[in-house]
């Protein structure tokens, strides 16, 4: 609960700076804020209190609040040059804390309503910013798909939270697990989950509810695209985990079935159509989907793993992917354009960017002794305890597929040779970002106890 | 202490040797990995001659997946991590004469590679041994793709799908066997005992997603269609590191994880296995005596090599999997020699084709007779190393089915024949106006060729010490496996 005060207090703190003029003192600002509600966040540990029966902070909402403020810290390091170059940018400031306090809500939430709110606030923020380069006809695009087919989505979910109302009488997750578990479901009550879970899939951009988000994690601003694929996609997996592990484990003979067909389609589509992909930024953006799908196998689990892996998976994914986006960043602007051919010849030019992406994508890859490694066996082995071994059969085989198309990249920047070499200036921020995260993605390898033990 | 020290020193050596600039970086390296072979010669010193597995370590890594940074040496595991830390100063020594591009990178890869290969020679933890597995590839895949000849990038890349392709389908099968651990844990004792619970038909899952892996490493026909091209494009110290030591990861992997691990599915499907085998050492023979690239040829007889060690490991008796154990050495020294002899051709005339050479014994008799010896070690003549161990993997596999032998022992008459031939075209005859400029031999050429050459005829001549330190952790191995198959 203190993150979520904080961090709307940080958001208005934000909107106020434009009116009182410390708009250059924001960005520190912004960064001391965010530590201090790391750290704050850290406090509500083993408390497990429950707010107004609307939102609970156990150990599952805070580790992954603390996931969603340490890769946002993250992200704000890597985003300085985006806040930096636009004239409006208090408001992109407060949209997106304000969303990330909805993430918040998210992993927290104890009540259907809340759980909706947090997605809206959450969203909101990310139509707006998707749409934010006003002059550029594929963000315009972004955000306008983003928003239909979020409005769509959310459509959906609230379809499905008032069937389950009215099938239960509660918004609340623990009675209406309760209620069911007592023989009370009626079919209304399974026509909701449905619809909820089509919801959900929306979000999480699971096959085959996933078409939108190459479209707009290409069209966004680079750092926008980064924060969905790593905040939002968080979020949306924490949300999607409490709601079907606390809520829906009792009927989870009916929709598991759905949910390893969609994990198998999300890993498969999301993977051979990023081998297609000749813009890196599109690869990435389905290469998104695809971690997606392996995602779903902790859900599908169902188990006393299904938590920390996918407490493992995100916090690996979004490392990696922060790192990911931040050098495309770079070579993009460097080179004008986002297409994997760009990265020809990074490692002459710039062996520090080269070695750093390829920290990256090994372990997006999921090459050991990297994290995504780690997170891929975790959940991996959460699945096939669960007795979905064809389902992981089927993952082993995606992933195999998905070192194709990393690969290219590595291929790209050690092999290939540029015909226009340009020397890239990494500012003196992003070194430290970047050697924080490499290590950070050794260390989670080589020592996943820390993360996984938590829950 | 010391097997830590194995372990971790060529690795700090790796990270260190990034910070030196400039010229110093070959001896540098060279000192880290003669420091290394050292320490292991003082392992082999403090090494008693027993079954038992000595040095061994046990920390634990991952608690709550029962992941313990389990580690130590046996007879077999302390063979496999000499051969390594001899052949990598060797190796090292073999590029003096070169100037690679970044040459930090490229020797730091090969001390970041003699790390991983010395950890899964020691690993006794399923999902240690595993990471070490997967580390190995990628300094291996940057050496190739940084330092390789045309094409590098394709090449390369095929074998490493391929490889990880094997890798995943181990680390299923190892899942698995986790699953039934009475208190889940990845340590090698309780890998074998749940192996050895599964009936015969669930062993033969485990025997082919685990084989597939080493079959792969080695490679065992069908699965070596990634070699020939990789061996051939990788620069030279490349090709040593593949197929002088990495190769023996695969026929490691069969001797310490899959016989004790499957015995049951090994004897159902050793057979077929060797079979395979067999049918890869004739496949591989007959078209080595087509090739006339030479690396390429070289290429092809260590397919025809390893599918004989494959062949006496699946016979799973004392003399075959012994045999092996020697054969691996042998063939990790004679191969790295051939090698470097290509590249010495090579670098002198910019070619590899048999039939562009011809009469340099007359230019450079000395060259001629080194030339000779690894040679014979090759095609394993009587007083060379390469004798003992193909005698003995051909006894073994005469134990288990002696119409296999038969066939099996025509490699060796053909091996005599493409070596020979090679020999012939190269070394002998007229010589025509580009060898007749070979270049005197510097003092790292002569330096490598003199070690190999000594290495051969020593353990030719006397190879009782070596087979020694083997012997009782095979045997113990071999009862193991014969009693789990009830025979």
């Amino acid at each position: 609960m203190k993150a979520l005060i904080l961090l709307s207090s940080l958001g208005v703190i934000a909107l106020l700076a434009e009116i009182f003029s410390f708009k250059k003192l924001l960005y520190p600002l912004v960064i001391i804020g965010l530590i201090t509600t790391f750290i704050f966040n850290a406090f509500d540990w083993g408390t497990d209190r429950i707010y107004f029966n609307m939102m609970r902070y156990d150990d599952f909402a805070v580790a992954f609040s603390s996931v969603l403020i340490g890769v946002s810290f993250l992200w704000f390091i890597m985003a300085d040059g985006f806040f930096k170059e636009e004239s409006n940018m208090t408001d992109y400031f407060a949209l997106v804390i304000f969303s990330l306090a909805g993430a918040v809500i998210m992993v927290s939430y104890s009540n259907m309503a809340m759980l909706f709110l947090g997605i809206e606030i959450l969203s909101i923020p990310m139509y707006v910013l998707a749409g934010s380069k006003k002059d550029d006809v594929l963000s315009n695009e972004a955000g306008f798909k983003y928003l239909i087919m979020g409005a769509f989505a959310s459509g959906f979910l609230l379809f499905g939270i008032a069937l389950i109302y009215g099938a239960t009488g509660s918004f609340d997750i623990v009675e209406i697990a309760q209620t069911v578990a007592a023989g009370a479901a009626s079919s209304i009550f399974y026509a909701g989950l449905l619809l909820m879970l089509v919801g959900m899939a929306f979000k999480v951009s699971a096959a085959p509810f996933h078409f939108w988000a190459p479209d707009v994690y290409q069209g966004a601003p680079t750092p926008v695209t980064a924060y969905m694929a790593t905040i939002v996609k968080t979020a949306a997996f924490a949300a999607f985990l409490r709601l079907f592990y606390t809520c829906f484990q009792g009927s989870a003979a009916t929709w598991t079935s759905i949910v390893v067909v969609m994990a198998g389609l999300t890993m498969l589509a999301g993977n051979i159509t990023a081998v297609l992909q000749t813009s890196a930024k599109r690869m990435l953006a389905y290469s998104s989907v695809a971690h997606a799908g392996y995602m779903l196998l902790g859900l599908v689990a169902l188990n006393q793993y299904s938590q920390g892996s996918i407490l493992m998976y995100t916090l690996a994914y979004s490392v990696g992917s922060i790192t990911s986006f931040g050098v495309l960043g770079y070579v993009a602007k460097a080179k004008g354009g986002d297409a994997v051919d760009s990265f020809n010849g990074l490692a002459k030019t710039n062996p520090f960017l080269a070695f750093v992406m390829t920290v990256a994508l090994l372990s997006l890859a999921g090459i050991p002794p990297t994290a995504g490694f780690f997170a891929k066996y975790y959940i991996f082995t959460a699945a096939f305890q669960a007795g979905h071994a064809w389902l992981v059969l089927v993952a082993i085989l995606a992933s195999l597929i998905g070192v194709y198309y990393y690969f290219r990249i590595i291929i790209a920047m050690y092999f290939k040779h540029s015909n226009h070499e340009v020397t890239i200036e990494v500012s003196a921020n992003h070194k430290l970002l970047f050697v924080i995260t490499v290590l950070l993605t050794i260390a989670l390898g080589l020592m996943p106890d820390f993360v996984i033990g938590l829950l | 202490m010391i097997t830590l020290l194995l372990i971790f020193f060529p690795l700090v050596a790796a990270m260190l040797l990034l910070l030196v600039k400039g010229e110093q970086v070959k001896k540098i390296a060279l000192g880290a990995a003669i420091v290394e072979f050292a320490i292991s010669i003082g392992a082999l010193f403090l090494f008693q001659k027993n079954a038992d597995t000595q040095f061994e370590l046990n920390y634990p890594w991952i608690r709550s997946m029962g992941i313990n940074f389990h580690v130590g040496m046996d007879g077999i595991s302390l063979l496999l991590v000499l051969l390594t830390t001899f052949l990598v100063p060797v190796i090292i020594l073999t590029s003096f004469n070169k100037n690679h591009k970044n040459p930090s990178t490229f020797y730091s890869l090969i001390l970041a590679m003699q790390f991983a290969l010395v950890g899964v020679f020691v690993s006794l933890d399923g999902f240690l041994f595993y990471v070490f597995w997967e580390l190995a590839l990628i300094p291996i895949y940057f050496i190739c793709l940084l330092w390789g000849g045309d094409d590098r990038a394709r090449i390369t890349f095929k074998f490493f799908v391929y490889t990880l392709a094997g890798s995943l389908l181990m680390l299923a099968g190892l899942i698995y066997l986790y699953q039934f651990t009475p208190n889940h844990t990845f340590d090698i004792a309780a890998l074998y005992a749940a192996g050895q619970s599964l009936d015969a038909a669930h062993q033969g899952y485990v025997f082919w997603a685990m084989f597939m892996a080493f079959a792969i490493k080695m490679p065992v026909f069908p699965f070596h269609t990634w070699q020939p091209d990789t061996y051939t494009t990788a620069p030279t110290q490349g090709t040593m590191l593949l197929s002088g030591i990495m190769l023996k990861m695969g026929t490691y992997g069969v001797i310490r994880w899959l016989l004790p691990v499957a015995p049951l599915g090994v004897e159902h499907w050793a057979h077929f296995a060797i079979v395979l085998a067999v049918i890869g050492i004739l496949y591989a023979s007959t078209i080595a005596i087509a090739q006339k690239d030479f690396k390429r040829l070289i290429a092809y007889s260590s397919i025809a090599h390893v599918g004989l060690i494959a062949a006496g490991i699946l016979a799973g008796n004392v003399q075959g999997v012994q045999g092996s154990m020697i054969q691996m050495l042998s063939h990790g020294v004679n191969v790295v020699g051939l090698f470097f002899i290509v590249d010495m051709l090579e670098s002198r005339f910019n070619t590899r084709e048999l039939h562009a050479m011809g009469g340099i014994r007359n230019v450079n008799p000395q060259f001629a007779v080194l030339f000779l010896i690894v040679l014979l070690g090759s095609v394993a003549l009587p007083l060379t190393n390469g004798f003992v161990g193909e005698f003995l993997l051909l006894n073994g596999v005469y134990q288990y089915n002696a119409w296999i032998a038969a066939f099996a022992g025509i490699s060796v008459i053909l091996g005599a024949v493409y070596m020979l031939r090679s020999y012939q075209s190269i070394m002998l005859g007229e010589t025509n106006a580009m060898t007749a400029s070979f270049a005197p031999l510097t003092g790292s050429e002569k330096a490598v060729l003199v070690i190999i050459c000594a290495a051969i005829i020593a353990f030719g001549v006397y190879p009782k010490p070596l087979l020694d330190i083997a012997e009782p952790s095979v045997i113990k191995l071999v009862e193991g496996f014969k009693l789990a198959i009830g025979k």
